[in-house]
């Protein structure tokens, strides 16, 4: 269980995440969404321990990781797919995913996991995990990563941007049964045929949270949100007027 | 051979045991082990130290091996090695030197090879240094390389320093004939108050020729690195020049590249980049459990890789 208490974050003189709280229970997708720079990353980053919060608590399991560094909450069961995933010189696909693993895994391992978002793995298992990828290819490696660890919460940022049609619904697929892999996922992302894997809905913008409830509930708003918006094409973006 | 010298030739030629086909085993300033083959003759040279080595022309998928290994401290040597690579051969040379320095006085070893490349013929050199030893004796190694490139011939170097030489200059040249293509994959770690040198100067003299240069390195601790590639196009060829450092700490690191085109058909690109490690690398990895230290080893051992 995650336990987001009165978290607030400011950086460059900029308050960019204020006063945010909400719970995450064990066995619950919680999608998060909202406009662009409203602090979504920033939220990500400060569960991972990328940066630290400036007052607030966060509380796994009982335990208040809030002082951990990031290897420490790594240890501990969190982990993140970042919204632009890093590429690394000389380091191989492979390499990557047994990194991630936190153990050599085999061949047939390493393609399960490729399969899973889309990459036809033997072309990618020896590649470089550098420049010469595609952006949607090391995005869906960042993925495939992630969804190689046993977690007590995985949080995946905008796992779709970028991607093809095609291998957006193998992903979907793969986050249908995500709940093998991880006790409770996090996700941040503007897609409505995401949004709807959802348990519970969290919508950020300017820093707070502006709604917050199960995904019944506060799905139907978001759609609403739109509904003065004509040029909206079905199952498409969500896009946020403010 | 004794354990400090098998465990250095292991670390600069990867040999476990004697190896098979062609070589010679310098020790401390002697020859200590030889053999020639059938196509392969290793000759003492006679007007200064050194060897010669003979391929004749046709020679394939043969290989020699002519490591250098100093455990002595205060050895100080220049040695000439030349390479006659007959036509349309194709061989693969390993050359490496180690230095154990076990005292106090400076140990160093200036090795300078020459190469002649016949026709169409295709080379791997492979060279790695390396430096050790509990003693304040400094390690030096001051290679020299110069490569001649006949019409259509192949020649890829691997070059290495990878641990515990203080000082090195690095000088190589190379002149190509037309069709004839180089490689050359320089990497490089230095540590502690080391210095190195590297200079390249490639001449593109032929039509078609046509040469690829990638030097990595890893900077830490105070130590400093100068990179200094020349390329020269004098007809219609293709030379790439790549440098990609890391920089850690309080080292210095400087490229100074240059490159001329004397024909408007040449074509000579350099790139280089000098930074720290990547912080977002730093973090995925943290977030996969790894300590920051951790990290850093794997994120430049894939560097280097
Ligand atoms: N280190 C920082 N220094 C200054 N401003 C920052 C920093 N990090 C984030 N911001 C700002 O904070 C705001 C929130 O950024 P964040 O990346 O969390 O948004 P987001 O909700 O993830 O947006 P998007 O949907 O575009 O990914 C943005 O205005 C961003 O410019
Ligand atoms: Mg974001």
């Amino acid at each position: 269980m995650l336990q987001v208490k009165n978290v607030s974050f400011a950086a460059d003189g900029k308050q960019i995440i204020r006063n945010i709280s909400f719970t995450l229970d064990d066995g619950k997708f919680l999608i998060i969404t909202g406009p662009n720079g409203g602090g979504k990353s920033t939220l990500a980053r400060l569960i991972m321990g990328i940066e630290k919060p400036d007052s607030g608590q966060i509380i796994l399991n009982g335990e208040d990781i809030t002082d951990l560094s990031i290897t420490q909450r790594a240890n501990k069961g969190i982990g993140y797919a970042f919204q632009q995933p890093p590429r690394f010189k000389g380091l191989t696909v492979k390499d990557l995913l047994s990194l991630a693993h936190g153990s050599k895994l085999p061949d047939n391992k390493c393609c399960d996991y490729l399969t899973k978002v889309g990459l036809c793995s033997k072309d990618y298992l020896n590649r470089q995990a550098d420049a010469s990828l595609s952006g949607g290819e090391i995005k869906r490696i960042e993925i495939a990563m992630l969804m190689s660890r046993n977690l007590n919460l995985a949080i995946y940022d905008e796992p779709e941007a970028g991607i093809d049609l095609w291998s957006f619904s193998m992903l979907v697929n793969s986050f249908k049964s995500i709940s093998n892999q991880h006790k409770s996922v996090i996700l941040i992302s503007h897609q409505e045929r995401i949004i709807q894997l959802a348990d519970e809905i969290v919508v950020i913008a300017d820093g707070e949270i502006t709604m917050q409830g199960s995904k019944d509930e506060i799905f139907p708003k978001l759609t609403g949100d739109l509904s003065g918006c004509d040029l909206k094409p079905e199952g498409s973006e969500l896009s946020w007027i403010k | 051979m004794d354990k400090i010298t098998t465990h250095m030739l292991n670390e600069v030629a990867d040999l476990h045991s004697i190896p098979t086909g062609a070589y010679n085993i310098r020790l401390n300033g002697k020859s200590e082990q030889r053999n020639s083959t059938e196509n392969i003759t290793i000759l003492t040279k006679k007007d200064k130290p050194g060897i010669d080595i003979i391929i004749k022309p046709n020679t394939k998928n043969e290989s020699v091996h002519i490591p250098v290994v100093l455990t002595e401290t205060g050895l100080d040597e220049v040695v000439y090695n030349h390479f006659e690579v007959g036509d349309n051969s194709d061989v693969l040379i390993v050359a490496g030197c180690g230095i154990h320095n076990p005292g106090s006085s400076k140990s160093e070893h200036d090795g300078i090879h020459t190469f002649h490349i016949g026709k169409n013929s295709k080379v791997r050199y492979i060279e790695k240094h390396y430096g050790e030893g509990d003693g304040s004796g400094e390690k030096v190694l001051n290679p020299t390389t110069e490569v001649e490139m006949e019409e259509g011939s192949y020649c890829e170097m691997e070059l290495t320093q990878i641990k515990g030489v203080d000082s090195t200059i690095r000088k190589t040249t190379a002149s190509l004939k037309s069709g004839a293509k180089l490689v050359v994959n320089e990497k490089l770690m230095t540590h502690g108050k080391q210095i190195a040198h590297s200079d390249i100067i490639i001449n593109l003299d032929g039509e078609g020729s046509s040469a690829q240069i990638i030097s990595r390195s890893v900077a830490k601790d105070a130590s400093v690195q100068v990179f200094h590639p020349i390329a020269v196009g004098n007809t219609n060829c293709k030379a790439h020049i790549q440098c990609d450092a890391i920089i850690m700490d309080k080292a210095k690191v400087s490229s100074i590249p240059e490159i001329a085109a004397n024909d408007a058909d040449a074509q000579i690109i350099h790139e280089a980049a000098i930074g720290r490690i990547n912080n977002d690398q730093l973090i995925k990895l943290q977030t996969f459990g790894l300590e920051e230290e951790e990290a850093e080893n794997v994120i430049v051992k894939g560097f280097l890789q």
